[in-house]
């Protein structure tokens, strides 16, 4: 009974981690579909998203859906920045270049926010106090909630946003082929600069939902954005659905083996999973077959 | 190997040994010391840049697990140095090889995020498993390396050891570029899909080339173990593979005489510009991104194209002009 309890409480931590991994690697899929290229700075919006929520809202003490908005907004104007920047300017459009200009505005924007906000780790309350539900036994904190439902708002949204709106479907045509997506009309350039900056709104809602929990630091960012990218591989690169799904099951994985095994090689698991799919099932859980290059 | 880059070695050789004789501060050698270990580390990753067109994350890994080796089988079991040198850099080659061997045959690069994630799991075990490695606070008393009655114990007498092995390392790399299999290398990375065509086993040759870099990595990390006596984790953790990366990006990928320039230059910045401890990562993404940006061939290639030759305006270079023009 107790094990059984455990297990349910690891799973239910597993799962809320799970759903911050899941919008990371959704933000990973994102960028790849649209350029083909992996944004190291994914893990960096990441990391954002708490420091501005935590300057707006415990700083500045503005009320908190404005903070989240304004969170929200400065975050994706880093991605947009990004993307006009580095990304546009580049000499060489050759992915392997853009792939390391991501990493050099990863450490850059690491080091900027290490003089901006410093090195201790801070934190965010809860959104809704901390006094814990109890659900079959569980104990389950009201911020899980927050994470499971803002999680699903966000997944739902952006699957509306793909398969009812024209910009969506212009920016599944760019990621099917970018060629003939030019050739129909698609301001190609425009969804990539659109993907970015969804990347970057992504990035900071995940921020903000797993800060009350995690705490943030300015070096925060590199370790989240490969757990997101571990989710997005895991569950199928590129696809949305493939990085919900990986995302949840990494979440768990690590969480039980957390709790049942042992805390100090959790990281650890997450990386070994990576590596174990990658030279058994590169294409991932939910991936179809061949890989390609997009 | 060209005359041309004959006569540069016999120079560039002969400055080095002239360096100690100049320099008497022995801080301002060991700076050089750690450089010739990091060009050691930078021409390994060239090769696997420039020539097979992947990128490692996890160099870091493969130098730490080289000191690491070194460090635990001489301290702990007393094994001789050179022998267990050795093995590390047979250990490391088989653990590259299995890293190697599925992600390199995946189009793409799954190699940066496999190595990535091999390296921290690497840095997590430093960490934790203290019973062997130290954790956190590091691993101490390792043996320094002799040669007979010559114990390699001050900044000036390593010196004549880590920059003769770090030449010999740029010499064997310059001759192997040079030779059928850097051919097939260059051609490679031009086009690997034509190169395919042309009967090379692209695939082997890419394993082989990230096998050929993680080797010499763990040869510059034992070296660095038994010169330094003290290890601990922090000096192997991804901002190392971030340096060493643009080290290679700096001096131009493919270009071996300018993975020596970007090693040299990027290790002694930091010397140079004072106080800069706390800006160090700030300043080296600001490096990266500039360079890649603004001289994706490379700083020193960069240069010299805008202010040697400026017949054609800016030019779009779809792919460098790496392996085949630029040879060494």
């Amino acid at each position: 009974m107790t094990l059984y309890l455990q297990v349910l409480q690891f799973l239910l931590s597993g799962l809320t981690m799970g759903s911050t991994y899941a919008l990371i690697g959704i933000g990973f899929s994102l960028i790849h579909n649209a350029t083909g290229i992996v944004n190291f700075a994914q893990g960096e919006f990441v990391m954002l998203g708490g420091m501005f929520m935590i300057t707006f809202f415990s700083f500045l003490r503005l009320p908190m859906p404005v903070a989240f908005f304004l969170t929200v907004l400065s975050v994706a104007a880093v991605g947009l920045l990004l993307e006009q920047g580095p990304i546009r300017r580049a000499r060489s459009k050759e992915i392997l270049i853009l792939v390391m200009i991501t990493v050099g505005a990863s450490i850059s924007i690491k080091g900027l926010s290490m003089l901006l906000w410093g090195k201790n780790p801070m934190t965010l309350p809860p959104f809704s106090g901390d006094a814990p539900i109890v659900l079959l036994g569980a104990a389950i904190m009201p911020q899980s909630l927050w994470t499971f439902a803002i999680t699903v708002i966000v997944v739902v949204g952006l699957n509306y946003f793909f398969k009812g709106t024209l910009i969506g479907k212009a920016m599944r045509a760019v990621a099917a082929s970018r060629r003939s997506a030019l050739l129909t009309g698609i301001p190609v350039d425009r969804m990539i600069l659109l993907s970015f900056t969804f990347s970057g709104a992504l990035g900071a809602v995940a921020g903000m939902i797993l800060t009350p929990i995690t705490t943030t630091s300015y070096d925060a960012g590199v370790m989240l954005g490969l757990k997101g990218f571990s989710a997005a591989i895991l569950g199928g690169y590129g696809s949305m659905p493939g990085a919900v799904v990986g995302g949840l099951f990494l979440g768990v994985l690590e969480s039980l083996s957390a709790g049942l095994i042992s805390s100090e090689y959790k990281d650890a698991l997450a990386f070994f999973i990576l590596l174990t799919v990658l030279f058994f099932k590169p294409s991932g859980i939910l991936g179809r077959g061949r890989l390609r290059r997009v | 190997m060209g005359k041309k880059n004959k006569i540069a070695l016999l120079t560039y050789a002969s400055i080095i040994f002239l360096v100690p004789a100049i320099l008497q501060n022995n801080y301002h050698l060991m700076v050089l010391n750690v450089a010739a270990l990091n060009i050691i580390v930078v021409i390994g990753l060239n090769l696997l840049m420039g020539y097979a067109g992947q990128i490692s994350l996890g160099h870091a890994a493969f130098f730490g697990l080289g000191a690491y080796l070194s460090a635990v089988l001489t301290t702990t079991y007393g094994l001789p140095p050179w022998i267990m040198l050795f093995l590390a850099m047979g250990i490391t080659g088989l653990v590259s090889y299995a890293i190697g061997i599925p992600t390199l045959k995946l189009e793409g690069h799954y190699l940066v995020m496999a190595t990535l994630g091999f390296s921290i799991i690497i840095y997590i075990f430093m960490l934790q498993l203290d019973g062997v490695t130290g954790g956190p606070s590091g691993f101490a008393g390792i043996p320094r390396l002799r040669i007979g009655s010559l114990t390699f114990d001050s900044d000036r007498k390593i010196f004549y050891l880590l920059w003769p092995v770090s030449i010999g390392v740029l010499m064997l790399s310059l001759n192997l570029i040079h030779s059928r299999v850097g051919r097939a290398m260059a051609a490679l990375s031009h086009n690997e899909i034509a190169a395919r065509c042309s009967g090379i086993d692209t695939e082997t040759y890419k394993v082989k080339i990230f096998v050929i870099s993680a080797v010499l990595a763990s040869l510059a990390g034992s070296l660095y173990a038994h010169y330094i006596t003290f290890i601990s984790p922090g000096t192997f953790s991804f901002f190392y593979s971030i340096q060493v990366v643009t080290m290679v990006l700096v001096g131009g990928m493919g270009s071996l005489w300018g993975s020596v320039f970007g090693a040299v230059l990027l290790t002694l910045l930091p010397e140079v510009l004072h106080a800069v401890k706390e800006y160090n990562v700030l300043i080296y993404g600001a490096i990266l991104m500039v360079v890649l940006i603004f001289f994706p061939e490379g700083l020193l290639p960069g240069m010299v194209r805008t202010w040697g030759k400026r017949r054609s305006g800016g030019g779009s270079f779809s792919r460098q002009p790496t392996a085949l023009e630029k040879r060494g």
